[in-house]
């Protein structure tokens, strides 16, 4: 559905040329929904807008729903659902207005637009909000309004650029549960960019994770935490040296720390390798106080490729 | 045939909450108000204050055009900045259609309000050419989608740096009003500025509007403001057309 090989963008600015995406290769099946994950300034926003004909690319091909970005644009354009950063559910107009013109400009009959328009105010729930404008509306309804209008004509991709960026928890939480719905009911592509790594963990099926202008990893969330992070066990033992001698020789152990009567040690699968642990430990003649596992984030997989926190780097 | 479809979009998009709030339209009246009450009074171009008007009024609706479609490039920033016109862009839409449908449909609120002002100064005096004055608002029309054109396309030049825009506006709009001999009668100023002037195409309008508001009609000066009003049509909507077409926000 979503193809891209080599795809290259720079901006000219005072400071010289920067680099925003440098060589980006991707392919998203039909009805897969994937998630671009990275810091501000990753090149994110800028891939995105090369996939959706907005910007062309300074190297590079891509194609979307089966056409070239570049040479077939009215073609791309009529395929794409197109959620931007920006609030695009207008200022002045009227909500059920806005939805009709964004059907006409998708080149819709009147009548077609119209019976859409209804169907999707009920989806998202925006009843009662028909005759509001813009920017009377709240946040989370703003966001909806534009979901719904990149949904007008059906679209066979979606794309949602940072789709709850300033919204509160709560409109969030919300916003994620309709667009669960709406992929669970259409079964459309859906790629969205994000810098909230609950987000990316909890929506989509495959994160690629994007750092200055590249992707350095692509796979499940579950598979990137269980390959790129791991579980941390700590384990509270009357004898700890020999409890952090143990650790270093569990399959895979990495970071193994031992603090006091406590020993750390990250694993793959560690539910399988705790109870391994204990059993050593009894074996040794060493008396378990404590254990605990921490399952990882997608921010320990960040930190583990970049040597940085995504949650300093989020705003 | 799509084209013009999407002209039609983009007009009844801008031009619905127009509409809905017509109030803004009377807020610019204000200003050409004051001038008639506080201005042409002091005026003494032929003696009778209805000579003054029928000679201040039309000046006085080439200038509510000039700045009331010098600045519509400002509603256009506030989307670019939002994102509404980034949404368009992502659509099949012709690129060239947005621009047109928002200039053409600028073209009601200007003629709406020359059409009161006119009728607020007619119990003063004003004389009523009907047909002279209906093709003058028709100029008017015609000019301000140019104009407004050029200002979207501003507005999409200055899109990194919105100050610009009203920097840009300001300085080109006001010494053209000035120079366009709009408030007082450029030919009693020195000769300079009376040359300067000649440069200026909105002088030209202005002194076809005061012809048609005069009562004239097949007339060389009536001739130089339709060239003057088609002209800017054609170059501020081309001009538009050529800037949205490139734009990559």
């Amino acid at each position: 559905m979503i193809h891209a090989r080599g795809l290259k963008r720079s901006f000219k600015t005072k400071e010289g040329v920067v680099e925003a995406v440098r060589g980006l290769d991707l392919d998203v099946a039909e009805g897969e929904l994937v998630a671009f994950l990275g810091p501000n300034g990753a090149g994110k926003s800028t891939s995105v807008r090369m996939l959706t004909t907005l910007l062309p690319p300074t190297e590079g091909a891509a194609s979307v729903a089966g056409h070239d970005v570049l040479r077939e644009a009215d073609a791309v354009r009529r395929r794409i659902g197109y959620v931007g950063q920006g609030a695009g559910a207008g200022g002045y107009n009227k909500l059920r207005d806005e939805l009709l013109t964004q059907g006409a400009a998708q080149r819709m009959t009147g009548a077609a637009a119209a019976r859409r328009a209804d169907e999707l105010i009920g989806m998202l729930e925006l009843t009662g909000l028909e005759r509001r404008t813009g920017m009377s509306l709240s946040g989370g309804q703003k966001r909806r309004v534009d979901i719904a209008l990149g949904l007008m004509h059906s679209p066979s991709v979606l794309f949602l650029d940072e789709p709850s960026t300033g919204l509160d928890p709560h409109s969030r939480a919300n916003l994620w549960e309709h667009i669960v719905k709406l992929r669970k009911s259409t079964g459309m592509t859906i790629f969205l960019t994000t810098h909230y790594l609950d987000e990316a963990d909890q929506m989509a099926e495959r994160v690629m994770i994007m750092d200055n202008g590249q992707v350095i990893a692509n796979d499940t969330p579950e598979r990137l935490k269980a390959n790129l992070a791991g579980d941390r066990i700590t384990i509270d033992a009357d004898n700890a040296i020999v409890a952090a001698e143990i650790a270093a020789n569990l399959p895979e152990a990495r970071e193994v720390v031992r603090d006091g009567a406590r020993v750390g040690v990250t694993v793959k699968g560690g539910e399988a390798v705790l109870p391994e642990f204990i059993r050593a430990l009894d074996q040794r003649g060493a008396r378990v106080l404590a254990a605990n596992i921490r399952r990882p984030t997608l921010d320990d997989v960040f930190l583990g490729l970049t040597g940085r926190s995504l949650r300093e780097t989020a705003t | 045939m799509t084209f013009f479809r999407d002209v039609a979009t983009s007009f009844t998009r801008e031009m619905k909450p127009t509409l809905a709030d017509p109030s803004w339209m009377a807020f610019g009246l204000v200003q050409p108000i004051l001038y008639l009450a506080f201005f042409v009074p002091l005026l003494d171009v032929g003696g009778s204050t209805a000579d003054a008007l029928q000679w201040f009024v039309p000046g006085m609706i080439v200038m509510l055009t000039l700045f009331g479609t010098a600045m519509v490039g400002w509603s256009l920033t506030e989307e670019l900045m939002s994102g509404v016109l980034e949404r368009f862009l992502a659509t099949p839409m012709s690129r060239p259609a947005l621009i047109f449908g928002r200039s053409l449909k600028e073209m009601f609120p200007l003629a709406l309000q020359a059409l009161a002002l006119i009728l607020l100064a007619w119990p003063f005096g004003l004389q009523l050419h009907p047909i002279q004055m209906l093709f003058g608002l028709a100029l008017l029309a015609l000019f301000g989608a140019g104009v407004a054109a050029l200002s979207y396309a501003l507005a999409i030049a200055a899109r990194h740096n919105t100050s610009l825009f009203y920097m840009v506006s300001q300085s080109v709009a006001l010494p053209l009003m000035l120079l366009g001999g709009v408030l007082l009668p450029i030919e009693n100023g020195p000769g300079w500025l009376y040359i300067a002037s000649r440069f200026n195409p909105l002088t030209y309008l202005v002194e076809a509007e005061r012809a048609l508001f005069a009562g004239e009609l097949f007339t060389t000066t009536v001739l130089w403001g339709v060239l003057i009003a088609a002209g800017t049509a054609v170059v501020g909507l081309s001009i538009g057309a050529k800037a949205i077409r490139k734009a990559s926000l």
